[in-house]
C-alpha cells in the first residue's frame, strides 16, 4: 500500500515536471491576481496592509482552483485511472497519494511565493512569517477537498465552472481561518487559534476528502 | 412487521409512487392554502403591533418559515441522498433533485425578504452578520447541487454524483457556519442581533408557526409534483408510463 503510494506521488511529480509550463502558469496566476489588487484599490500603504491577507488567501485559492481539473482529467482519458480503480489496494490511497502530489506542484510553489508578494503589500516581517505559514498549514486542505469536486467533474460538460461552484463554498472555513490568522497578527491577538483550528481543518480535510472522491470516481468510472 | 416493510417498499419504485403521489397533491395544496390563509391572517389582522419595530416586522411570518424551510430541505435532501447511496434505488435520487429547486427559492426567499426589513430596521441592506452569510453560502450550495445535476447527462451518475455533494456539504454546513460565527465575532463586535428581539407575542407565534406549516405542506406538494415529472421523464421507456400515457390520451 505504501508502495502503490509512494508510485504513484513519483509518477505525478515526474508527470508535472515534464510539463512545467503548467506548474509556472498557475504560479504566475497567482503572482498576477494579487498584483492588480493594489492597482484596483490604490497604493496607499495602509490600505494595502489591512487587504493583504484576504487577498493573497483568496487568490490562493484560485490558482489552486486553476490546476485541480486536471487532477484526475488525464489519467481518466487514457485509461490509468481504471487499472488504479481496480488495483487490490483501496481507491483511497491513490487519492490520497494524488492530493499529496497535488499539494506538492500547485500548494507549495503559493506558500514560497507568499512572503515575496506579502512584502509589496508592506507586511511586517511577523506577518509575512504568518502568512507563510498559514499557507503551509492550510493548502493542504484545499487540495484535499478540491479534489472532491474534481472526481466530481470528471468528464462532464463545463467541468471547470462548475468545479469552482461546487468548491469555492466549502474553501470559505480555510479561507476565513487562514486570513484570520494573519488578521490576528496584524491586530495583535496572536495567530495561535486560527493557525490551530487551520490544521484541524486540513487534518480532517485531507484524512476525510479520500473517501468521497474514491466514491465519486467510482461513480464516474462506471 | 413483515407486512408493513413490504407495503413500505412498495412506494419505493416510481410505478406504484406515481399514482399515490398523484393522490396525495392536492391535500397538500389544500392544507397548504388553509394553513397558509390563517397564519397570514393571523399575522396581519390579529397579531399587535410590535413596540419597537412597528409594523415592519410581519414580514417574519414569511422570513422565519422560509429560512427554516430552507436549512431542514438541505437535511431532507441528504437524507434522501444517503437513501439512494446505501440502496440504489431510483426514487430517492429523484426525490433529492425534486427538492433541490424549493430549497434554493426558501434559500433566496429568506435573504430577499432578510434584506426587506433590514433597510428600515438596521439601515441596510445587507450586513456581514454569521446567519446572513450563512445563509447565502446555503444558497451557494443549493446551486452547486443542481448545477452539478444539470451538467450530466445520464440520470444515474448525476443522482450518485448529486448525493456525494450532498452529503460533503451535509458534513461541511457546521463547520461553515462555526467559521462564520467566529468570523464574525472575532472581526467586530456584531452591531445588530437577531436574538436580541423581546420574546414574542403569543399570537405572533402562532401566525409564524401556521405559516411554517403552509411552507412545509407546499414544499411538499410541490416536491411531488416536480418529482411526478422527473419520474415520467426518466421512465419513458418504461410499460407503465407507455400505458398511463395511453390512458390519457
Amino acid at each position: 500500500m505504501l508502495l502503490l503510494f509512494r508510485a504513484v506521488i513519483g509518477r505525478d511529480l515526474r508527470l508535472a515536471m515534464r510539463r512545467q509550463a503548467d506548474v509556472v502558469a498557475a504560479m504566475f496566476f497567482f503572482i498576477i491576481v494579487v498584483s492588480l489588487f493594489p492597482l484596483g484599490v490604490g497604493p496607499e500603504p495602509d490600505q494595502l496592509r489591512k487587504l493583504a491577507p484576504g487577498v493573497l488567501w483568496v487568490a490562493a485559492l484560485l490558482a489552486t482552483m486553476l490546476s485541480l481539473p486536471r487532477l484526475f482529467a488525464d489519467d481518466y482519458r487514457d485509461g490509468t485511472l481504471e487499472q488504479l480503480a481496480l488495483a487490490p489496494q483501496p481507491l483511497g490511497v491513490v487519492v490520497l497519494a494524488k492530493v499529496v502530489a497535488h499539494w506538492l506542484i500547485a500548494g507549495l510553489p503559493l506558500v514560497m511565493l507568499a512572503p515575496v508578494l506579502g512584502i509589496q503589500f508592506d507586511l511586517s516581517n511577523d506577518a509575512l512569517a504568518v502568512l507563510t505559514l498559514s499557507l503551509l498549514i492550510g493548502t493542504p486542505a484545499l487540495s484535499g477537498i478540491g479534489a472532491i469536486g474534481a472526481a466530481l467533474t470528471l468528464g462532464v460538460r463545463g467541468g471547470g465552472v462548475l468545479l469552482s461552484l461546487l468548491i469555492l463554498p466549502l474553501y470559505i472555513p480555510v479561507l476565513i481561518f487562514g486570513a484570520g490568522a494573519v488578521d490576528a497578527t496584524v491586530t495583535g491577538l496572536g495567530p495561535q487559534a486560527h493557525l490551530s483550528l487551520l490544521g484541524a481543518l486540513t487534518l480532517g480535510g485531507v484524512f476525510f476528502a479520500p473517501w468521497p472522491t474514491a466514491a465519486a470516481l467510482r461513480v464516474a468510472l462506471e | 412487521m413483515s407486512h408493513r416493510l413490504i407495503n413500505w417498499f412498495r412506494y419505493a419504485s416510481p410505478q406504484t409512487f406515481y399514482p399515490l403521489a398523484g393522490k396525495m397533491i392536492p391535500w397538500f395544496w389544500m392544507l397548504a392554502a388553509i394553513f397558509g390563509l390563517t397564519g397570514l391572517s393571523i399575522g396581519f389582522l390579529l397579531a399587535p403591533t410590535d413596540a419597537q419595530q412597528g409594523e415592519g416586522y410581519r414580514i417574519i411570518f414569511l422570513h422565519v418559515p422560509a429560512s427554516w424551510m430552507s436549512m431542514f430541505i438541505y437535511l431532507v435532501m441528504s437524507f434522501w441522498a444517503a437513501m439512494g447511496l446505501a440502496f440504489n434505488t431510483r426514487l430517492s435520487g429523484m426525490m433529492a433533485s425534486a427538492l433541490a429547486p424549493t430549497g434554493a427559492l426558501f434559500a433566496f426567499i429568506s435573504l430577499w425578504t432578510g434584506a426587506l426589513w433590514g433597510k428600515p430596521m438596521w439601515g441596510t441592506w445587507w450586513v456581514w452578520d454569521a446567519r446572513l452569510t450563512s445563509e447565502l453560502i446555503l444558497l451557494f450550495l443549493y446551486i452547486g447541487f443542481i448545477a452539478l445535476q444539470a451538467a450530466i447527462d445520464d440520470p444515474r451518475r448525476a443522482d450518485k454524483a448529486g448525493a456525494i455533494l450532498a452529503l460533503v456539504g451535509v458534513v461541511n454546513i457546521p463547520i461553515i457556519y462555526f467559521s462564520v460565527k467566529w468570523w464574525n465575532t472575532l472581526h467586530q463586535g456584531a452591531s445588530v442581533s437577531l436574538t436580541k428581539s423581546p420574546s414574542m407575542a403569543t399570537t405572533m407565534l402562532w401566525g409564524m408557526l401556521l405559516c411554517a406549516l403552509a411552507c412545509w405542506m407546499y414544499s411538499i406538494a410541490v416536491a411531488l409534483m416536480r418529482a411526478r415529472t422527473i419520474m415520467l421523464e426518466r421512465e419513458r421507456h418504461t410499460d407503465w408510463v407507455r400505458t398511463l400515457l395511453a390512458a390519457k390520451e
